[in-house]
Parts: structure tokens; C-alpha cells; sequence
């Protein structure tokens, strides 16, 4: 099958049309399946009792936001290299969902605390690196919308999400760094339970879920975005050749 | 016609910076008293006790040097973007990256290295003594390089667009954090009686990455820009 | 020799040009004329390579120019709308440190005379820009002609603000240049006072 004829903005968007259908339903099935798990059938943890369950949100959530930013990245980095404008459109589109789910993890994260160790922000090593990554995730789309004219805001934020990318193992280290610095004041959300087998596979599940879904959510975005884009009048009726009058 | 070689543009360009940066003398005091001026908010905000101040001290100090370096960014490039020089410099036919570190290392002497020297005396006053002084020196002058070659990068994403001041903000604020964590943490371990040598190499090691990389991504954002 | 292959140029919405197709031999001058708005700007910008083209090609001596660009860059000398100089140095100063990090051989006294072939007296060549005219200011960023030898010429609307006198001295230096064997491509609104034998005529359509 001859993928590179869906390489035109125009050529994916059916594609992407029926794509869609099929991912949200599994996406559906799937955190139904992994909330049911871990909300209902999973044992109830002698140390925090039922509040540790939001952590079947939380942890997939946060995997996503870092999965989605690094695969935005790719994106990016293939729209510079191959000059690829559907390139570029995806990253457009990824980047909500990932703030969205680096938000959700940072909600639940309060959730999760409050009950757990009284406040509702602690300052440990996820929440604080999860946090960091918003304000790029924030920093992509804000560069993309005030950057008027749209190849540059599209190459900018391209740079940005890859500048970005580097950032994020550094902006781990340093953070769990910074916490074991300052020991004793800080908390660690990253104790979690003693992982019974079964809440992994609810955890796997979520995961699995969440990145059905975001493809889903993505597709949807992008061919809004390829609608915005191309319906441009440059597409559908070029001007005509200059002129070139001869030095006699 | 020659082409001159890599050294004489890089000299060439850091030249021309600091022979403008002497003609407008006010820039330079610019970012002094911005630092000074901030790291005073602190004792008015928090209270003159001196065990607080001394506890927050090295992070007070180190956050009002990460602000004055990024009030001072939007001096890089957006001068010469306005007047048509900036243009003329991505025309030399000298590897545009190398001209980068150039344009940044002038722009550090005139807004960072101030900021290095004059740290010790800030120190004084949030309570900081002998040692933890000389680790602050160092912390800065190992870290604010870095603060302008990372600094650089979304000053050069910015060029020309409206709302640069707050976007450059936000999208350096991020990429600065592990050098504060870094910086602040040489500071504060060498008060705790730990010794600053493991955070201020990583602050070599932050000085070294951004040196070899965040000249690249600037000039790919300069061409960006100048489309 | 310099030419372009269906070149094609897109900014924001509007494609304001495409499948340009021109060839520009040494020793001639190539006027490029039209509307504002008509890509005239924009086409100068790629042909220095500080803009990529949306489609096509630009050959110098056969070879893209994105394959060699710096060896390319080193012959081209481009001056845009903006005249690249600082307000805050004077005259002297501009011109010895841009020509001298461009590479083209700039001392005192080869400065000096550039800037008196363009017509600026010797007073103001030690005054900071910033206190002279339009005019002056754009002759002194045209100054770097006379110290230029490269093959390739880029110049947009190097007459605005220019007076008579000046634009007389300019073009004297643009003929000079066509007949060592150089190319010039000038984004003009007037007419050229050079024989029609080595102008060619480019109109932008938009």
C-alpha cells in the first residue's frame, strides 16, 4: 500500500475520518474496562485505603502527558526535515491533548494528596516535573498563536517542542535532585502501594485506554486543522507567471 | 575578495557589541540594579530575621539573577533584527552558530558578569558567609552563561512577535530551571556543611550542554525569524 | 551566471508567485518591477537565501544554492530595505566592522573613500548615525558597494531617499560592477539610467 500518497493534508483527511470511529470505541471499552478494575475490583490498600485509587488516573495521565510531548516533538522534528506540512499539523494538534492530560495528572495529583498527606500540593518529584512540562506544553501553543503568519509560528514551535524534548530528562533529573536535597521536607508521590498484579494490569489498561482515546481526540483535531489550513483560495486557483520582458 | 576567517568574524562580532554597549553605558547598570532591587523585595516581603534571610538567601539571590538575565534578553537580537544588521550577519559566509556564541558571550559581559560581581555584596546581606560567598560567585559565574545561551534561544524565537516580553517569559522559564536547581543547590549545600562541588559541576555540565547545543537551535530560530 | 527554476513563493495565505522561470547572465543588470504586494521583496530575500522557496529552484553557476550556501553567501552582497547599520556608531565605524565581518577588505583609508564616493563629506563620516538624514543613512549602507567585489549584487529599492546626485553616483558604481562581469538584481520603482543592452526587465504580476 502506497502510504506517502497520505501524506498531503487533503488525501488524510477520509483517511483520518474513518480511523476515528473505530479508535474511539476501543478507547471507550478499554477505560471502562480499566475503571472498573481498578475502581471496583481491585483490593483496597491497608495504608490509604480507597482514596489511592485515583492513582489509576493519575499515573497513566502523566506517562501520556510525557508520551504525547515527545511524539509532538517527532512530528515537529519531521515537518522541519521533510519540509511536510501534515507533519506539522499533527504536532498542532497533539499538543491540547497532552497539556490536557499533564493537567489531569496535576489535578488528580491534588486529589490524591489532600486525602493522603493533608494538602493539596505537595512539591515532590512527578508533580513538580508535570508542572514544569504544562508551562511547555503552554509555551508550544502560545508560540503557534502569536506568531501571525503560519509557516513561521509552525518551524518555531517546531523548535521549541524539540528544544523542549531535551529539556525533559533534564528538567526529571534535576527535580529528584532538588528533592533529595532537600530531604525531610518532602514527600514522595512515587511511593505508591506495593503494585499487586492486578492494579498494574488496571494501570496498563488506563494507559492503553488513554492512548486509544488520544489518537482518537488527535485525528478529530487534525482534520479541523487541515479544514482551517487548506481551505486557503492560494490552493485552488494559483496567479499567474510573471512576465519577463527581454533585454533587447 | 577574502573571506575572513572563523576567528576574525567571531571577533569581529563581539567587537562591534561591546563597542555599542559602551556608547549606551546605561544598559550594563540596567541589570545591576534590577538585581539589587529585587533581591530587596525579599526582606520586605518575608521579614529582615536573619536566620529566614539566611535560608533563603542563595535561592532569593539566584531567582533574582534568573529574572534580571531574562529582563535582559530581549537586548540580544531584537536591536539588530529592527536595523537590518541581524540580517547582514546571517548573510556572512561563516558558520551562523559560531556567530551566535559570539553575539551571546558580549551580551553576557555587558548584563551577566555584572551580576557575578556584584552577587558577593547581595550575599552580605542576606547573611551569607566567607565560603557560601565564594560558592555563590562561582555557582553564578559557571550558571549565568548558560542563562544567556539557553535565553538566547527564545529570544530568537520571539523576534518581531507581539507579546514577546511575557512569551520569551514563559518559554524560558522552563528550560532555566535545572540551572536554578543547580546553582541554588551549590549554595545551599555548602552552608549545610555538604560542599557546593557536586551541584557546581553539574553546573559545568549544563554550561558545557548548552554551549554546544543552544547555538544551533538559535540560529535555526534567527533564520526562522528573518523568513 | 544566476537563474531561477520555476521558483515559487508563498507568504501567509497569498501565493504570490509561481513557475517563475529567469535567467540572469554576467554583465547584466535584472529590474525587478511591479506593484507593492506583487512578491518583488520577497523574491530578492530568496535569491539572497534568507528565504527558502516554497517550490523550484535558484542556480548559481548551475548548482543550488542550498547545496553551497555559505560559499554562495560569500559571494553575494545583499542590501535590503534596511539599511544594517547602528545608529549608535558613526559612519566609519559601521562600514569598517560590517565590511570587515562580511570579508570584504575594509582599512581606514578604504573607508574613507568609499564613503566619499557615495557623496558624504568627510565631517560626517565620525558622526554617530543616528544624527544624519534618511538619505545619509542609506548612503552609507550603499557605501559597501565600492568596497564590494563579489560577482553577485542584491539590492531593494536602493534609491529611496536617495537625491538626485546620489542615485547618479549609484548607478555609475552599478555599471562599473556589470562591466567587471557582474550581476546586479535591483528591486527598483524607477527606471534604471543604464543602456537598455544590459538592463533586463522582470514585471511582478502578484
Amino acid at each position: 500500500m502506497n502510504w506517502s500518497k497520505y501524506s498531503a493534508p487533503l488525501a488524510f483527511y477520509p483517511l483520518a475520518g474513518k480511523m476515528v470511529p473505530w479508535f474511539s470505541v476501543v478507547a471507550a471499552l478499554i477505560i471502562a474496562v480499566g475503571l472498573y478494575i481498578g475502581l471496583l475490583v481491585a483490593p483496597t490498600d491497608f495504608q490509604q485505603g480507597d482514596s489511592y485509587r485515583i492513582i489509576f488516573v493519575h499515573v497513566p495521565a502523566a506517562w501520556m502527558s510525557m508520551f504525547l510531548y515527545v511524539v509532538m516533538a517527532i512530528w515537529a522534528g519531521i515537518g522541519m526535515g521533510l519540509k511536510a506540512r501534515l507533519s506539522f499539523m499533527m504536532a498542532q494538534a497533539i499538543a491540547p491533548t497532552g497539556a490536557m492530560f499533564t493537567f489531569l495528572a496535576l489535578l488528580t495529583g491534588a486529589m490524591w494528596g489532600k486525602p493522603t498527606w493533608g494538602a493539596w500540593w505537595v512539591w515532590d518529584a512527578r508533580l513538580t516535573s508535570e508542572l514544569i512540562l504544562l508551562f511547555q506544553y503552554a509555551g508550544v501553543m502560545l508560540l503557534r498563536t502569536s506568531i501571525d503568519d503560519l509557516r513561521r509560528a509552525d518551524r518555531a514551535s517546531g523548535v521549541f517542542a524539540l528544544v523542549g524534548v531535551v529539556n525533559i530528562p533534564i528538567i526529571y533529573f534535576s527535580v529528584k535532585w532538588w528533592n533529595t536535597l532537600h530531604q525531610g521536607a518532602s514527600v514522595s508521590m512515587t511511593a505508591a502501594p506495593k503494585m499487586a498484579t492486578i492494579m498494574l494490569t488496571a494501570m496498563l489498561l488506563m494507559t492503553f485506554g488513554f492512548w486509544m482515546y488520544s489518537i482518537a481526540v488527535i485525528l478529530t483535531r487534525v482534520r479541523c486543522v487541515i479544514l482551517e489550513r487548506e481551505s486557503m483560495p492560494a490552493w485552488s486557483n494559483p496567479s499567474t507567471a510573471p512576465e519577463v520582458a527581454e533585454a533587447r | 575578495m577574502t573571506r575572513p576567517s572563523l576567528w576574525e568574524a567571531l571577533r569581529g562580532v563581539v567587537r562591534r557589541d561591546l563597542l555599542l554597549a559602551m556608547r549606551r553605558r546605561s544598559d550594563v547598570v540596567m541589570s545591576v540594579f534590577f538585581l539589587v532591587i529585587v533581591a530587596s523585595l525579599f526582606p520586605l516581603g518575608v521579614g529582615p530575621e536573619p536566620a529566614v534571610l539566611r535560608t533563603i538567601g542563595a535561592g532569593v539571590l539566584w531567582v533574582a539573577a534568573l529574572l534580571a538575565c531574562l529582563l535582559s534578553l530581549g537586548r540580544v537580537f531584537t536591536a539588530d533584527y529592527l536595523d537590518g544588521v541581524l540580517e547582514q550577519m546571517v548573510l556572512i559566509a561563516q558558520p551562523l552558530p559560531v556567530l551566535v556564541v559570539g553575539k551571546v558571550f558580549a551580551h553576557w559581559i555587558v548584563s551577566g558578569l555584572p551580576i557575578v560581581l556584584l552577587s558577593p555584596l547581595l550575599g552580605l546581606q542576606f547573611g551569607l558567609d566567607g565560603e557560601a560567598l565564594g560558592v555563590l560567585v562561582l555557582s553564578l559565574l559557571l550558571g549565568t552563561p548558560s542563562l544567556s545561551m539557553i535565553g538566547a534561544i527564545g529570544a530568537a524565537l520571539v523576534l518581531g512577535v507581539r507579546g514577546s516580553g511575557l512569551l520569551v517569559a514563559l518559554l524560558v522559564l522552563p528550560l532555566y530551571v535545572p540551572v536554578l536547581i543547580f546553582g541554588a543547590g551549590a549554595v545551599t549545600s555548602s552552608m549545610a556543611g555538604i560542599g557546593g562541588e557536586a551541584n557546581l559541576s553539574l553546573l559545568g555540565a549544563c554550561l558545557v550542554l548548552s554551549l554546544f547545543f543552544s547555538p544551533w537551535a538559535t540560529a535555526a530560530a534567527l533564520r526562522i525569524a528573518l523568513e | 551566471m544566476l537563474q531561477t527554476v520555476a521558483l515559487s513563493c508563498l507568504r501567509g495565505d497569498r501565493r504570490l508567485f509561481s513557475g517563475l522561470n529567469v535567467t540572469v547572465q554576467p554583465g547584466t543588470l535584472l529590474a525587478v518591477v511591479g506593484e507593492n504586494g506583487s512578491g518583488k521583496t520577497s523574491l530578492l530575500r530568496m535569491l539572497s537565501s534568507l528565504l527558502s522557496p516554497e517550490d523550484g529552484a535558484i542556480l548559481w553557476h548551475g548548482q543550488d544554492i542550498r547545496e553551497q550556501r555559505e560559499q554562495y553567501c560569500a559571494q553575494l552582497t545583499y542590501i535590503g530595505h534596511l539599511n544594517g547599520i547602528k545608529d549608535d556608531l558613526s559612519a566609519m565605524e559601521n562600514l569598517t566592522l560590517s565590511a570587515s565581518l562580511a570579508g570584504d577588505h575594509c582599512d581606514g583609508p578604504a573607508a574613507h573613500a568609499a564613503l566619499e564616493a557615495v557623496g558624504l563629506r568627510a565631517q560626517t563620516h565620525q558622526l554617530p548615525t543616528k544624527v544624519l538624514s534618511q538619505g545619509q543613512k542609506r548612503r552609507v549602507a550603499l557605501a559597501r558597494l565600492w568596497l564590494s567585489a563579489r560577482p553577485l549584487w542584491l539590492l531593494d529599492e536602493p534609491f529611496t531617499s536617495l537625491d538626485t546626485a546620489a542615485t547618479g553616483l549609484v548607478t555609475e558604481q552599478l555599471h562599473a560592477h556589470l562591466k567587471r562581469g557582474g550581476i546586479a538584481v535591483v528591486v527598483t520603482h524607477q527606471e534604471v539610467g543604464l543602456p537598455s543592452s544590459i538592463v533586463q526587465r522582470l514585471r511582478m504580476n502578484g
